[in-house]
């Protein structure tokens, strides 16, 4: 393992990704990736009493679905790295208790996807563990109620908000070589332009998506067209746009293989989804089920994979302090040949 | 070079779309108006029974206001009408209802004292706060004029 002067860890023998499962909500299963989604559960309950306990029976259904799909039992893996939206990570925690696996709580926001894939890559990779799982998860009503309104209530949203994903990615990480290979892991740093709106999350995230490429192509030697696609999660519409213009202006163009998993879940105009989605669920489930899926068939062969988190809370927004937000990047490829520097 | 705070809040307007306002404003006029015309044509009705004085009248028209509102609440068919109103049903007695019967239904799983009982007016309780505050303001003004006069 090589560390280089702006963070970046390059395995020397890059851990894989040997099994991938995503678990989405109602809407989530009408959205464009719908094909691609493991399971839709028609029940936003989960068959549940409450609203955490059904995002955390969602975390522990795409969990077992993921282990499954490896061909092993939950007593195989060695390490979860999961992580939720909620106060105290509390539906990783239930699902943790209900699996049995040595863990750790996440909390990243939206960004936890790219955390759990590059701290179990680490710990693979650095032969720390023989396999371990990477597990996040959001859910539309449990959010709702932590950070906005009561469901029911009624209000406008502004054209910039997004809409939380009810939904779980899971990924299971192993020594093995087969692919894809998570070949390095950029960690972000904390980057905060004093972005205040609850409502535009995407521009408060976008900078930090910006200085952690800056940090990855610095480090790597490589560029934007190394890939086949470049994906962030989740930054919307907006935020997007914002990424684009901020990364031109640092002299890294995007323009031509570039996505968001915010804007890629939801068809926005049909469902009325405003900026996209949001919530750690989203970029997981987009990354757990159509982008590995797609690698796993050989029709896109490598990704930069940005998971971009805005770390506030609505306490400390109401004490009028801005949004610091975070971005790791995790590079997956289907080669191990690394042709960067 | 990364971007400088200043410079970015610009961008940030320029590439964040804003609110329709004109077309949310007309349509808040009109549902507004609309709830409000159901509220005189209830108050016409009242008033013209005999056992009700105007007073009581008046108190009964905001009741059957916030039981359809409480009711359409829980329904679910309050929040894609606000959705679409926004102001015009936020603003008349209707808001309120709304207000105070969606966090009920939310946190009733909490339990009724540790949930339902202390959030019940997380959003509606400055109205109750600030309105009350600002009628014994107003009373005390109107007091003051009065012994003056």
């Amino acid at each position: 393992m090589k560390r280089k002067k702006r963070g970046t860890i390059l395995f020397s023998s890059p851990p894989s990704i040997i099994a991938n499962a995503a678990v989405v909500g109602k809407t989530e299963g009408e959205g464009p990736l719908a094909a691609h989604f493991d399971a839709i559960c028609q029940d936003d309950r989960f068959c549940e009493k409450t609203w955490e306990k059904a995002e955390a029976s969602l975390q522990k259904q795409t969990l077992s679905t993921a282990i499954k799909k490896a061909g092993l039992s939950a007593d195989d893996i060695d390490m979860l790295f999961s992580g939720d939206l909620l106060n105290q990570c509390v539906a990783s925690g239930y699902c943790a208790r209900d699996m049995r696996i040595p863990f750790f709580g996440l909390y990243g926001a939206c960004s936890t996807m790219a955390e759990a894939l590059t701290l179990a890559a680490v710990m693979t990779g650095g032969g720390y563990a023989e396999r371990a799982a990477a597990v996040t998860s959001s859910h539309f009503c449990t959010a709702e109620r932590q950070f906005r309104f009561p469901l029911e209530y009624g209000g406008q949203r502004t054209p910039t908000s997004q809409r939380t994903v009810t939904g779980c990615g899971a990924a299971i990480l192993s020594r093995t070589r087969k692919p894809p290979y998570i070949l390095c892991c950029t960690p972000g740093r904390v980057v905060d332009l004093g972005i205040k709106d609850i409502n535009n999350m995407g521009a408060a995230m976008a900078p930090a998506a910006c200085d952690t490429l800056v940090s990855f192509f610095s480090d790597t030697g490589l560029s934007p067209s190394s890939f086949d696609l470049i994906l962030t999660g989740d930054l919307g519409a907006a935020g997007a746009d914002l990424l684009l213009e901020t990364a031109e202006r640092a002299g890294i163009s995007l323009r031509s293989n570039y996505d968001d998993c915010g804007r890629m879940i939801f068809d926005s105009r049909a469902q009325d989804t405003h900026s996209g989605g949001s919530g750690c669920g989203c970029s997981g489930a987009v990354i757990c089920s159509y982008v590995l899926n797609q690698m796993r068939i050989g029709k896109i062969a490598s990704v930069l994979f940005v998971g971009t988190g805005a770390l506030m809370s609505p306490t400390v927004l109401n004490q009028k302090e801005s949004i610091p937000c975070i971005a790791h990047a995790v590079y997956i490829s289907n080669s191990t040949a690394f042709k960067g520097g | 070079m990364q971007i400088g705070s200043a410079d970015y809040q610009t961008l940030v307007k320029r590439f964040s779309k804003n609110s329709r306002t004109a077309k949310n404003t007309l349509n808040a006029f009109w549902t507004g108006g609309l709830i409000c015309i159901l509220g005189q044509a209830l108050l016409d009705l009242f008033d013209s029974q005999k056992h009700l004085t105007h007073d009581e009248a008046v108190a009964a028209v905001t009741v059957v206001l916030v039981l359809l509102s409480a009711l359409a609440t829980g329904a679910g068919l309050y929040k894609p009408v606000a959705k679409f109103a926004g102001a015009g049903t936020l603003i008349p007695v209707t808001g309120f209802a709304n207000a105070v019967v969606s966090a009920g239904l939310e946190f009733r799983s909490e339990g009724l004292v540790t949930g339902l009982g202390i959030k019940l007016f997380t959003i509606a309780g400055p109205v109750i706060v600030y309105g009350s505050a600002a009628s014994f303001i107003y009373g005390v003004i109107l007091w003051i004029i009065k012994t003056l006069a």
